[in-house]
C-alpha cells in the first residue's frame, strides 16, 4: 500500500524537475495527498483529487497527477486545477491562489458519471464506451533546449529545462521538415 | 454542497460552512452510487451549471464553483 510519504516524495520530486513547487499551505497540502492516496487505493491510479474519475484507466489517464492540463494551467494561472502543484511566485505569496478553470473538455466531465460502477458491473455496459476522437485544440511542436539539447514534444516548452534546468527562453521549436 | 472526499478546496468549503454556523447538507459525489451521480449530474446541467467540486448552491438559485470565500459570504449574506 502507498503510503502519504510516498506520494509526497514522489510529488517533490516532480516539482523539482518540472521547476514548480508543492502548495505552500501544509493543511491543505496533507488533504490533496491524502486525496490522490485515495485514489491510487480505489482505483489503482492516483487520479487528480478535485475531478470525478471513472474509475477506467484508458478514460481517466488525461487526470492522472500530474495531469495533462497541469503544464499549461501553472503557466497561465500560478497553479494546477488542484493546486497541488504552483507557481515560485504563488509558493512564495507574491501572486494570491485563484480557483483555476477546468481546461479538461466537457465531454470527458460529462461522461464520467456512473462510469465507476460500470466498471466493477458483472454485465457488460448496454452500449460499448467509444472513445471518439474530439476535435483537439492542442497544436503538439517539437522543442529542443539550447543549452543541453534536451528534446520534447509538446504544446508549449516546459517551465525549466528537465535535465540542465535552464529557463523556458531558452527552448527553441524544431521546425525544420524532415526529408526536405 | 456538491463535493469530492477527496477534494482538498471541497474540504476548505466544508470547514468554512461549518465554522459560519450555515445550515447545509453536502454530498461527495464520489462515493455517491451510480443513480445517485447521474441524478447529480443532471440536476447541475438542468441549473445550468458547471460539473466542477465543489459546487455549493445558496437557496436553490446561486452557484458557487470553487472555495471563493467572498462569494461564499456574500451570497450566504454573512
Amino acid at each position: 500500500m502507498t503510503t502519504i510519504e510516498e506520494v509526497r516524495q514522489r510529488a517533490e520530486s516532480d516539482a523539482r524537475t518540472s521547476g514548480y513547487y508543492l502548495n505552500p499551505d501544509p493543511d491543505f497540502l496533507k488533504d490533496l495527498l491524502e486525496g490522490l492516496k485515495a485514489n491510487e487505493e480505489r482505483y489503482g491510479f492516483p487520479s487528480c483529487p478535485c475531478r470525478l474519475a471513472s474509475g477506467k484507466l484508458e478514460f481517466d489517464r488525461d487526470i492522472i497527477c500530474p495531469c495533462d492540463y497541469r503544464d499549461p494551467d501553472v503557466l497561465e494561472y500560478g497553479a494546477c486545477y488542484c493546486a497541488l502543484y504552483v507557481r515560485k511566485d504563488v509558493h512564495d505569496g507574491k501572486t494570491p491562489l485563484r480557483p483555476v478553470p477546468e481546461r479538461r473538455p466537457k465531454e470527458k466531465i460529462t461522461r464520467a458519471y456512473g462510469m465507476v460502477h460500470e466498471a466493477t458491473t458483472e454485465k457488460p455496459p448496454e452500449a460499448p464506451i467509444v472513445f471518439t476522437k474530439e476535435p483537439s485544440k492542442i497544436k503538439m511542436k517539437l522543442w529542443y533546449c539550447k543549452q543541453c539539447g534536451y528534446v520534447c514534444f509538446r504544446e508549449e516548452p516546459p517551465y525549466i529545462c528537465p535535465i540542465c534546468k535552464a529557463k523556458r527562453e531558452m527552448f527553441a521549436e524544431i521546425t525544420n521538415k524532415l526529408g526536405k | 454542497m456538491y463535493a469530492l472526499s477527496t477534494c482538498a478546496w471541497c474540504k476548505k468549503t466544508k470547514k468554512f460552512l461549518k465554522a459560519s454556523n450555515i445550515e447545509h447538507e453536502y454530498v461527495d459525489v464520489d462515493l455517491a452510487d451510480q443513480e445517485t451521480q447521474e441524478k447529480i449530474r443532471n440536476d447541475i446541467l438542468s441549473m445550468g451549471g458547471r460539473l466542477a467540486y465543489p459546487t455549493t448552491i445558496v437557496d436553490g438559485k446561486t452557484l458557487i464553483y470553487g472555495f471563493l470565500e467572498d462569494d461564499l459570504k456574500k451570497a450566504l449574506g454573512i
